[in-house]
């Protein structure tokens, strides 16, 4: 298989879907002659114009609400929000309208829309370009959400977000962007609402969420070092999540450790924790644990910024607390 | 504007290029995170907020240096927060009257608004001048704003710079009509003026600034200004402008129009080369303060979240604590 760039495999499947169906379009910020703020439709508009690789205006409520309007008419559009923190002013859009109005019209209208929505920290944009936003549109039903973290399931996760008729909320972690990985060539899909085992192991599942996941994998394979036999989970569906997965993992592991870079109150972990107590509570060796981001606005300078969001080290620390092994020294 | 406030108004622009050019090389050199540049915009930025009494409260988006120099902010401050030594800047926005940037496009327009109202309650005699480009006149935020400015005859300056640039966005693609003209859309004046040309500035900004204080309402001014530089360092402008459009605008330079004014008053060579000697001490000032700055320790990403901190974040902080030991 080839490899590719995440933002590549994302690009690749921009093209392919609107090669193959001339209702989808893209609207946003600089997405045209710059070719997006991280580069993903670099070359679109040349290909297919300006009637479908639009450059909006700064506005954001004003996209995603033509958008859903675009989406109503029977179009596919696919939004690219410069970043997620933009996102908040057409907040009111996606959960009024966006999310609600097929079941408001009875199925009548859908509104086939996606939102490219860049996000997370890590390259010190400081507190209002930094945010992780899963749960905020993880809360919301008639939303579906997911976040792939290797370029492949970007791509085949990005292509089954344009063909669903639900509303997407397309989480990017900005760090993937460059990420390198195999990517299939030609059409294929991923399926939202299914999360990957991409390790299987006996003594704790870790459950990692968009980057974090990426973070997970690395743990795991330090935890090895310790003799510990960590299977790790990719959620890549934030909503709906895979409980199946989850807990037939949990079944097997006993222990659980999830890892967000979003605030951990009400998070993504929390809600995993809370379901997998009533699911399968008797399989629980011990209290599922949660690591977060430290719940301050996201510092600007680098070394707090760093400190503000879970690293491998705490990963493994944790898992090791959750094992009931002492971490060593360097950890 | 006589004489010496002409004078000043060139020293402060020089001062506020000499600063741009300075913060974009110590970015290249990796001082800084990001930053963009105003090189192009002196003549609006300075000769407007010169118009202003101290009292009046500015709201600056990121690319208000040149604001800034006017006002008299400290630079080393105000440049901290594009080392990202902090969580923003560090200049004292209450004693300077330069509230903190904004980097969320439009949104500050609004505070400018609702300070503007809340001076008014407050029976203090103040103007709220707002700064903003071409580009965040397309955010909803702008026309709230404006539409609430105008029903409550707010005293506020909408100083809107168009540097013909949103990003890679050319002006055309951001509204397909003239945004001086809005002002009379929403029941208040709008004008236009040539934003390098100091003078104009300083005339546009100070009648508005006055009509504003005679609780006459707001005004919406449109400096047309050139953005010599990319959007920011982190942009390569060359992408999607020609050279040719930069090279009219330096030809058309802010300062050497004035300086030329100036010149032509009997101003003396010698005035403009204490002037760029002046410029230049400031700056190896600055360089040598920002590298002096200590970056403060990891556990302070606590503080200031909240007034008093409630348990669980304090319990958050002494944990950091304790991991990080005495080096936190
Ligand atoms: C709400 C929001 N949307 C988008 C952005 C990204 N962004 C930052 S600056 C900018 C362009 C603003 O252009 P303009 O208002 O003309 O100001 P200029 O940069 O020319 O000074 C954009 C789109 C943002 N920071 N905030
Ligand atoms: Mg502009």
């Amino acid at each position: 298989m080839p490899e590719k760039l995440f933002r590549a495999a994302l690009r690749e499947a921009l093209l392919e879907e609107m090669e193959r169906d001339e209702k989808i379009f893209l609207i946003g910020e600089d997405i045209g002659v710059f070719g997006g703020a991280y580069r993903v439709t670099e070359g679109l508009l040349d290909r297919f114009g300006a009637m479908r690789v639009v450059d909006a205006p700064i506005a954001e409520e004003a996209i995603v609400g033509c958008a859903i309007g675009a989406a109503m008419s029977g179009l596919r559009p696919v939004v690219e929000m410069m970043t997620v923190n933009f996102s908040l002013l057409a907040f009111d859009q996606v959960v009024q309208n966006a999310a609600k109005i097929r079941y408001m019209f009875g199925g009548e209208t859908t509104v086939p829309l996606v939102m490219r929505l860049p996000g997370g920290a890590g390259h010190q944009l400081s507190s209002q370009h930094s945010h992780s936003f899963e749960v905020l549109y993880g809360f919301i039903p008639g939303l579906l959400v997911v976040s792939p973290t290797t370029p492949e399931d970007a791509k085949g996760l990005l292509k089954s977000a344009i063909r669903t008729d639900n509303p997407v909320m397309f989480m990017e972690s900005m760090s993937l962007y460059n990420l390198r990985g195999e990517v299939p060539d030609g059409d294929y899909t991923t399926p939202i609402g299914e999360a990957a085992v991409r390790r299987s192991g006996r003594d704790v599942t870790i459950v990692g969420v968009s980057r974090q996941a990426v973070l997970a994998g690395i743990a795991a394979q330090r935890l090895e070092e310790e003799d510990v036999d960590a299977e790790w989970i990719d959620l890549r569906s934030i909503r709906p999540l895979d409980w199946k997965t989850l807990g037939d993992s949990v079944k097997r592991t006993g222990r659980c450790l999830v890892i967000e870079e979003g605030w951990p109150t009400y998070g993504v972990g929390a809600e995993i924790a809370a379901g997998l107590q009533e699911r399968c509570f008797d399989y629980l060796d011990a209290p599922v644990a949660r690591l977060g981001g430290a719940e301050v606005p996201m510092p600007y300078a680098k070394d707090l910024e760093r400190a503000a969001i879970p690293s491998v080290d705490d990963i493994v620390r944790q898992a090791l607390r959750l094992v009931g092994k002492k971490a060593p020294a360097a950890v | 504007m006589d004489a010496d406030r002409l004078r000043e108004t060139y020293r402060l622009m020089l001062l506020a290029r000499r600063y741009d050019e300075e913060a974009v090389r110590l970015q290249r050199q990796g001082e800084l995170v990001a930053f963009p540049p105003m090189s192009g915009q002196e003549a609006a930025q300075v000769a407007s907020v010169l118009a202003l009494s101290p009292a009046d409260m500015v709201f600056p988006s990121y690319r208000e240096l040149g604001v800034a120099v006017g006002r008299g902010v400290d630079m080393t401050g105000y440049m901290l927060a594009f080392r990202g030594a902090w969580n923003g800047g560090l200049y004292d926005c209450r004693r300077n009257r330069f509230a903190p940037m904004a980097s969320s496009v439009g949104s500050h327009l609004l505070h400018a608004v609702g300070w503007a109202m809340g001076a008014r309650l407050d029976g203090r005699d103040e103007v709220a001048i707002v700064y903003f480009g071409e580009g965040a006149t397309s955010e909803g935020d702008a026309s709230e704003a404006f539409n609430f400015a105008g029903v409550f005859r707010a005293p506020v300056v909408f100083f809107c710079q168009n540097n013909g640039w949103a990003i890679s966005v050319p002006a055309e693609r951001q509204s397909a009509g003239e945004i001086w003209r809005r002002g009379e859309a929403f029941g208040f004046p709008g004008v236009r003026v040539d934003g390098g040309d100091a003078e104009a500035v300083f005339a546009a900004t100070s009648a508005a600034a006055e009509r504003a204080r005679r609780g006459e309402g707001p005004t919406l001014i449109e400096a047309l200004t050139h953005r010599f530089g990319p959007h920011s360092t982190a942009d390569d402008d060359t992408r999607y402008r020609e050279r040719a459009e930069v090279e009219t605008a330096r030809r058309n330079d802010p300062l050497g129009r004035l300086r030329a004014r100036l010149a032509a008053s009997g101003v003396p060579d010698s005035w403009f080369s204490d002037a760029e000697d002046e410029a230049r001490l400031a700056v190896s000032e600055l360089r040598a303060s920002l590298a002096a700055a200590e970056n403060p320790p990891a556990v302070e990403m606590f503080d200031f979240v909240y007034a008093a901190p409630p348990p669980a974040l304090a319990l958050q902080r002494s944990q950091l604590e304790e991991l990080l030991g005495p080096d936190a």
